[in-house]
């Protein structure tokens, strides 16, 4: 049966969380997605679903459970804000380098430092050009709505499963905090330990007889094996950015101008691109709904129709730098953000378009 | 039919429960609707206000800075958002405790006064139902019937016994709201 229901997109994530199977929940509380833990605390998934649920002492040891975890072929999850999020980055790295299959949650406030509770995109470079050391690169998937907080916890585990990586649900304060409908899926059962043993061989369950020992580690001291192993991860990556790119496009058939946003910025450019044709300035929206892999070709396409692109995140500017390299040079490209917590309203895209793209 | 509403006045004076009743009353009529408060640490006894947008159609923005309707429940609310109020669109204001009234000629005007009802009815808890019975006098974008569902929907089943005593409230803000002509 549809299951309709109002709530925040930290809800969504706590709920669907649940739905969808997974065995644990790590974190310590950290505005603006605290309601995440408290969801799931209220819910006590323990007592049905067996999902434990954990407060840990820290951001670090929270990464570090997912490792633990993940290990052993469970589906583990984490979510955090900002800074929490910094303070996780060696954990994803171990995990990058482990190969290791988690969820992290990243619902973006305001920096640098402590910065503000309030929503921003500045984590933009962490999330997808690494953040913790070495060469890795985490699946990002970035929520527009409360519904996408829901569904992608799931297509999250899938793909982290799937290519045995780490994924990171980009959010921010606004698509955590705002209410929307959402549907919500039927209870999933949590995966048995004979499924464990199908679906993750590699996993550390037990060893019986029947097969020998499996190591998880990013340790390998011979660079030659260490080189091998980049080897693999780059070709992993590869295959990932071959497969499963995703991305929105709104009113682009017929666009003179271009706006690239995701997020809630996506959201803010939706009513942007509304206003502006109510102007009658064509303008489209591309929403990256991957961060990575990025929609590189699908850019690079609408750079030959276009007479140039405005890239439009709540930060100094840093997805603007992947739209460029999409672009190549065919046209020029801009940024437009408020940042520090500040949330850009839709006419103020439209003024930065035709100041930065249509009249310069 | 979309109305882009905000709802703006102290911590406490029940804000934000007040924008989820009328975000849940268009869920039970089947609209689109996002409800996206202010959030921080000014909540207690500072500002609070809400945007909820109600829809026929997806909701692009779900942050906004201009409104078809402001209801403004305190001073440092209506110096923020008068201005913010769509010409043409509808302004609601309780005038307790506002030194300044507002001043916009190309707007609908109309003032509840909720708290001074409230104090009457000795029960202060209803303040926001009297200002949402109100709103939906003037800007009747959803049913009744569905604001009562909506009502049952966001109270906690504990506390389904105020239902009646809410319903009253919401009779009641219907009745006492009154238009401002600044038209001299």
């Amino acid at each position: 049966m549809r299951e309709l229901k109002l709530m925040k997109g930290n809800e969504a994530i706590a709920e669907a969380a649940i739905r969808c199977g997974v065995d644990g929940y790590f974190g310590y509380p950290i505005t603006p997605q605290s309601e995440i833990m408290e969801t799931l605390m209220a819910e006590k998934p323990w007592e049905t679903t067996g999902m434990v649920v954990l407060q840990a002492e820290s951001e670090v040891a929270s990464i570090n459970m997912l490792y633990g975890g993940a290990g052993c072929g469970k589906r583990v999850m984490t979510s955090s804000s900002s800074p929490g999020v910094s303070l996780m980055q060696e954990g994803i790295t171990y995990l990058a380098g482990a190969e290791l299959p988690c969820v992290v949650v990243n619902v973006v406030r305001g920096g640098p430092g402590l910065g503000t509770i309030q929503p921003a995109q500045s984590d933009y470079f962490q999330s997808v050009k690494g953040g913790g050391h070495g060469d890795y690169k985490l699946i990002v998937l970035a929520p527009n709505s409360v519904q996408e907080m829901a569904d992608f916890v799931e297509l999250a585990f899938d793909l982290a499963f799937k290519y045995k990586n780490p994924a990171l649900i980009l959010s921010d304060g606004v698509i955590g905090q705002m209410m929307e409908k959402v549907e919500l899926k039927e209870y999933t059962p949590r995966w048995t330990n004979e499924e464990i043993e199908k679906i993750s061989p590699w996993a550390t369950t037990g060893k019986g007889a029947h097969r020998g020992r499996n190591v998880i580690t990013s340790l390998e001291l011979e660079a030659s094996e260490q080189e091998k192993v980049n080897h693999r991860l780059q070709a992993k990556y590869k295959e990932i950015e071959k497969n499963e790119v995703r991305c929105e496009k709104f009113m682009c058939d017929d666009a003179d101008y271009l706006l690239v946003a995701y997020g809630s910025s996506a959201r803010i450019c939706q009513k942007s691109v509304e206003l502006a044709r109510e102007n009658g300035i064509k303008v489209g929206l591309l929403r990256p709904i991957t961060l990575f892999p990025y929609p590189v070709n699908e850019i690079n396409a609408l750079a030959d129709q276009v007479k140039g692109i405005l890239s439009v995140e709540m930060s100094a500017g840093q997805m603007v730098e992947d739209v460029r390299l999409a672009v190549n040079g065919k046209v020029k490209v801009e940024h437009f953000g408020r940042y520090g917590g500040a949330i850009p309203s839709p006419g103020e895209v439209v003024e930065a378009l035709k100041q930065k793209i249509i009249g310069g | 039919m979309k109305e882009e509403i905000i709802i703006a006045g102290f911590g406490g004076q029940g804000v934000l429960s007040m924008g989820k009743i009328l975000a849940y009353s268009g869920v039970m009529q089947d609209m689109e609707v996002t409800w996206m408060p202010s959030y921080g640490p000014e909540m207690r006894g500072g500002t609070a206000n809400v945007t909820v947008i109600l829809s026929d159609q997806r909701i692009s923005s779900p942050v906004l800075h201009e409104f078809d309707t402001a209801i403004i429940l305190n001073q440092q609310s209506l110096d923020k958002f008068e201005k913010e109020v769509k010409p043409g669109g509808t302004l609601i204001y309780d005038s307790n405790g506002i030194t300044r009234h507002p001043e916009r000629t190309d707007i609908n005007i109309y003032r509840v006064d909720a708290a001074e009802e409230t104090a009457r009815m000795q029960s202060a808890k209803t303040f926001n139902m009297i200002v949402l019975g109100a709103y939906l006098k003037v800007r009747p974008v959803v049913k009744m019937e569905n604001v009562l569902k909506g009502l049952k929907k966001s109270l906690p089943e504990r506390h389904h016994h105020l239902i009646p005593l809410n319903e009253k409230a919401i009779l009641r803000g219907s009745e006492i709201i009154r238009e401002v002509s600044l038209v001299e």
